[in-house]
């Protein structure tokens, strides 16, 4: 009887800690711009859902490259400034957003491989709570996207 | 000492607007151009940087025609893109309209931005979109002619930031600077003022 208790407990306990790990993470339109062929950096894009009933947070972008981090632009009286961030929050049943002018993945030390029309970029997104995403970039026009999120088809 | 940093630029922003004198253009017929507030007072002027192909060139080399200048660098890979992505749209909006137009981007970050680099970049976007880049000096002179501020960010010696304001200056050989634009503007908008000024100056 005892130690059906502690076997009940310990079910109970796996099953809590499951729960709290839940975060159903689904990534779409992960997105990459062409780049010029000797361009030293390029930027990643994506939407980000969160399913789950736990807050996430995506805290680590890797892939095949020198250097790989997770930026933010701000502006402030026309000045743009890049700011390297420790996460992007993904909240419980919300979304986040990669988008130009915003968050967005940096790739840097693209020396002599540069984004490609067409080609596929691996990459794996890490999150606080749901671990390791593998994803694939696709390198794209950059006025397939990019003009899209520049408040040209606002009017 | 973020803070302070804050506090320079907008400091360093405030300065250059501070040229400025406000006032609204109107093309030959007194429709005003668009809805940019309009600096009289001189913004651009004469500068030496480098082309894509390595030489020695001065605004009147560059500047032949209507020409929309942006200061930016090639490493930043989201707003410098877009906003010349932007600009060269403007560019084929007007083509298609009968105007002969021109692009430039000047970095401001002429030390990873070699002549080449900043070639291939700015030909990304438009194929006859300009890109300059100079020595340090030079393109300081040519950034302070412009009132553009921008600044190195501390950190990685290869993979460093630079802050940069994102205006677009609209310049004309014989009369210079005309208006400059905003990065919220779009490539519709800039093509309608450009185009306005294009009926009042050419």
């Amino acid at each position: 009887m005892k130690l059906n208790t502690l076997f009940t407990a310990a079910v109970l306990s796996l099953t809590a800690s499951v729960a709290l790990a839940e975060s159903e993470i689904h990534v779409m339109d992960t997105t990459v711009f062409e780049t010029a062929p000797t361009a030293m950096a390029g930027g990643g894009f994506m939407q980000i859902m969160n399913h789950g009933d736990t807050d996430d947070k995506l805290i680590d972008v890797r892939a095949d490259y020198p250097r790989v981090e997770i930026h933010t632009t701000e502006f402030e009286d026309g000045v743009a400034k890049m700011i390297h961030i420790e996460g992007i929050p993904v909240p419980a049943g919300g979304m986040a957003t990669l988008e130009p002018g915003g968050f967005h993945v940096m790739f840097m030390g693209l020396q002599g491989t540069p984004f490609v029309l067409d080609e596929i970029i691996p990459a794996t997104l890490v999150f606080e709570h749901a671990g390791e995403v593998e994803v694939m970039f696709k390198v794209v026009a950059r006025g397939e996207h990019g003009n899209m999120n520049h408040g040209e088809m606002n009017h | 000492m973020k803070a302070a940093i804050i506090g320079s630029t907008t400091l360093a922003v405030a300065a250059g607007l501070g040229f400025y004198t406000w006032t609204v253009s109107q093309n030959a017929n007194g429709v005003p151009c668009g809805d940019t507030s309009v600096a009289s007072a001189a913004i651009g002027g004469p500068f030496e940087l480098v082309s894509e192909t390595g030489e020695m060139v001065t605004d009147i080399d560059v500047i032949t025609k209507p020409t929309l200048v942006y200061f930016g660098y090639t490493f930043c890979p989201d707003v410098c893109p877009l906003d010349s992505a932007r600009n060269a749209a403007a560019a084929y909006i007007l083509e298609d309209q009968g105007h002969d137009i021109g692009t430039v981007f000047v970095t401001i970050d002429p030390a990873r931005d070699t002549p080449q680099i900043v070639g291939d970049f700015a030909d990304n976007f438009h194929d006859e979109m300009i890109g300059l880049t100079g020595t340090a000096e030079q393109v300081d002179a040519a950034s302070k002619a412009y009132r553009t501020y921008y600044r190195k960010q501390e950190g990685d010696p290869e993979y460093y930031l630079v802050d940069h304001s994102t205006q677009t200056y609209l310049m004309f050989p014989e009369t210079g600077f005309a208006t400059f634009f905003k990065r919220d503007h779009t490539a519709e908008q800039i093509a309608e003022t450009t185009a306005c000024f294009i009926d009042q100056l050419s």
